[in-house]
């Protein structure tokens, strides 16, 4: 099944695919804790502006509240202060401009392709016909149109995601929020995905905020990349991403993708888990018991030496 | 583009066939065999008829019975009884399963009760229920109902317990209200544990029936039983009824079965 081939046929018909507005979005001073035997403090006073039609990458450490701040602007958690507005409209729960893309498919297993995609307009009460005209349209779009009569259980991860997607568009929203929604994906199909959802932002005209581990993702994807600080989350960088669209995979391995991924992750190096664990495991060890830093002993090692020699065997012996 | 999705081509029918008799020849081989041992029990035995009539003669008198209207009138009571008592006992679980599993507050206040009731053997409330609500069709639909209720609500209970409360979040995000969360979402996604009780709970139903006829009826196949070894001592006609009782709640399991196939069958 090749989805180009599909949107082809697409851009044949005039439908309900014209570029829309996308919606602007202001976040700010957002903060949130969770309270519990011990409170912990997930958002500590985001700040965030999104103008229409904008791609924004989330970006930042393992557990540092991505997720929670997108469910934050899905209108699923309520802020402790601070606010979220949409088009200059204050979110109070789940809103019908948003569509949410979750990490996992998050598919009724009972229910076709098809049916999956008209949940949403089934919930907001759209007549029959309405609903399986969209449905159409939207598996059309994401390249499933053959897929409409199968079960989720019968299709690929990847597929599922797609399906996924379409269910997410159903209500036509200007915002559309993903959590993730490619990490369970091999790395082939991930960049694939990319270029795909570049391709439905093009057609559908949202706004797109985007939580993702990938940094390369996140600059292919972006116009902005926001770099988020670990629990409780602040927003650390705000970079800029001036790469020309339509974006090629090919971009991926440009100069310039590549010395903007390396600034993203000079903010992320020192604070990932495993970064800070290290630094924390390094200053535990009373000096004197580690093996001296003798970067030049390695240099000096003789070609045909083992390379599991004893670091720890006093100089002369070696 | 091809029309047919995969997963909608349907199996052929020979295959089909040759599936449905694989499954069928060992129910008729094991049968076969059951009948088999049994009459060479009796032949072996030597076990008077009034003991252990042979398969031939139960055979025999199961048809008379039918033959000379004896058998009708009791099997549509006990029916009547059983399906009757197994909607509402279903139903009112269902709603309460349903409640128990939203509401944490409820299944403290409630669970106490669900459980001494079903702690207390239905064989030692009959005669009470009998004598609160007759001999009639109410107190066999009270015990048949009380009988299929416990199981089915708390399979409810766990099954939407257990629902991936990520699929909820999802319905939620596109503003579900409960209703819809319930209807769409929790009671599909339970309904292969809620049916599967509820398999179980229409045997349970036909247990109910009999044990509500034994505390007080004047038709019904436990009552047939009870004058079959009684007065008419006629203990070929006692297997026949036995062997009818038998054969309506391996039929309402099928049945079950079946609707379960059709509802959810094809996750």
């Amino acid at each position: 099944m090749n989805p180009f081939r599909e949107s082809a046929t697409m851009t044949a018909m005039p439908s309900a695919h014209a570029p829309g507005t996308g919606s602007s979005i202001d976040v700010s001073g957002v903060t949130l804790a969770f309270r519990g035997a011990r409170t912990t403090r997930v958002l500590d006073g985001i700040d965030l502006e999104v103008r229409p039609r904008e791609v924004v990458a989330l970006i930042g450490p393992n557990g540092c509240g991505k997720s929670t701040l997108l469910r934050v602007l899905a209108g699923l958690i309520p802020a402790d202060s601070g606010t979220v507005a949409i088009d200059g409209g204050a979110v109070r729960g789940p809103d019908p401009r948003v569509g949410l893309v979750f990490q996992e498919p998050r598919l009724l297993a009972w229910r076709t392709a098809e049916e999956n995609v008209r949940f949403p307009m089934e919930l907001a009460g759209w007549s029959g016909e309405r609903q399986s005209q969209r449905a159409a349209d939207l598996l059309g779009l994401v390249g499933l149109r053959e897929y409409a009569r199968s079960r989720p259980g019968t299709l690929s991860g990847g597929t599922r995601q797609r399906v996924s997607i379409a269910r997410a568009l159903a209500l036509e929203p200007s915002l559309l929020l993903l959590d993730e929604p490619f990490s369970a994906l091999d790395a082939l199909t991930r960049e694939r995905f990319n270029v795909e959802l570049l391709r439905l932002w093009e057609r559908t005209g949202t706004t797109i905020i985007m939580v993702t581990h990938s940094i390369p993702e996140a600059v292919f994807l972006a116009d902005r990349v926001i770099v988020l600080s670990p629990r409780p989350a602040r927003v650390l960088a705000d970079l800029r991403v001036d790469l020309p669209r339509p974006r090629r995979l090919t971009d991926l391995d440009s100069a310039f993708v590549s010395s903007l991924a390396a600034d993203v992750r000079a903010y992320l190096v020192d604070l990932t888990d495993d970064a800070i664990a290290m630094e924390e495991a390094r200053t535990a060890i009373p000096a004197g018991l580690t093996p001296r830093d003798r970067p030049k002993r390695y240099a000096e090692t003789e070609p045909g030496t083992p390379a599991w020699f004893d670091p720890f065997a006093p100089e002369d012996e070696a | 583009m091809t029309a047919a999705a995969p997963a909608a081509v349907g199996r052929p029918r020979p295959a089909r066939r040759r599936r449905l008799v694989s499954t069928v020849w060992p129910v008729v081989a094991s049968l076969a065999v059951f009948v088999i041992v049994w009459q060479l029990i009796v032949l072996v035995s030597g076990f008077p008829p009034y003991i252990l009539p042979g398969p031939l003669a139960v055979g025999e008198r199961f048809v008379r019975a039918w033959a000379d209207g004896t058998m009708w009138p009791h099997v549509a009571a006990t029916l009547v009884e059983v399906l009757l008592g197994f909607a509402l006992g279903a139903s009112i679980a269902l709603v309460v399963g349903i409640a128990l599993a939203r509401s944490p507050l409820a299944e403290r206040l409630l669970s106490p009760y669900l459980v001494a009731a079903q702690a207390t053997p239905v064989l030692a409330l009959a005669p009470l229920i009998a004598l609160w609500f007759g001999t009639g069709l109410l107190s066999k639909l009270v015990i048949t109902t009380l009988i299929v209720f416990f199981p089915v609500a708390v399979a409810t209970m766990v099954g939407i317990r257990s629902v991936d409360p990520r699929l909820l979040e999802m319905a939620r995000s596109f503003r579900a209200g409960s209703w819809q969360l319930i209807t769409r979402v929790e009671v599909p996604a339970a309904a292969p544990v809620i049916l599967g009780a509820m398999r179980v709970g229409v045997t349970l139903a036909v247990i109910g029936a009999i044990v509500g006829e034994w505390a007080g009826a004047d038709q019904g196949l436990g009552v047939l039983i009870n004058i079959a070894r009684g007065s008419l001592f006629d203990i070929p006609l006692m297997f026949a009824a036995l062997l009818q009782l038998a054969i309506i709640g391996v039929t309402l399991y099928l049945v079950m079965l079946l609707v379960e196939r059709r509802l959810v069958g094809e996750r």
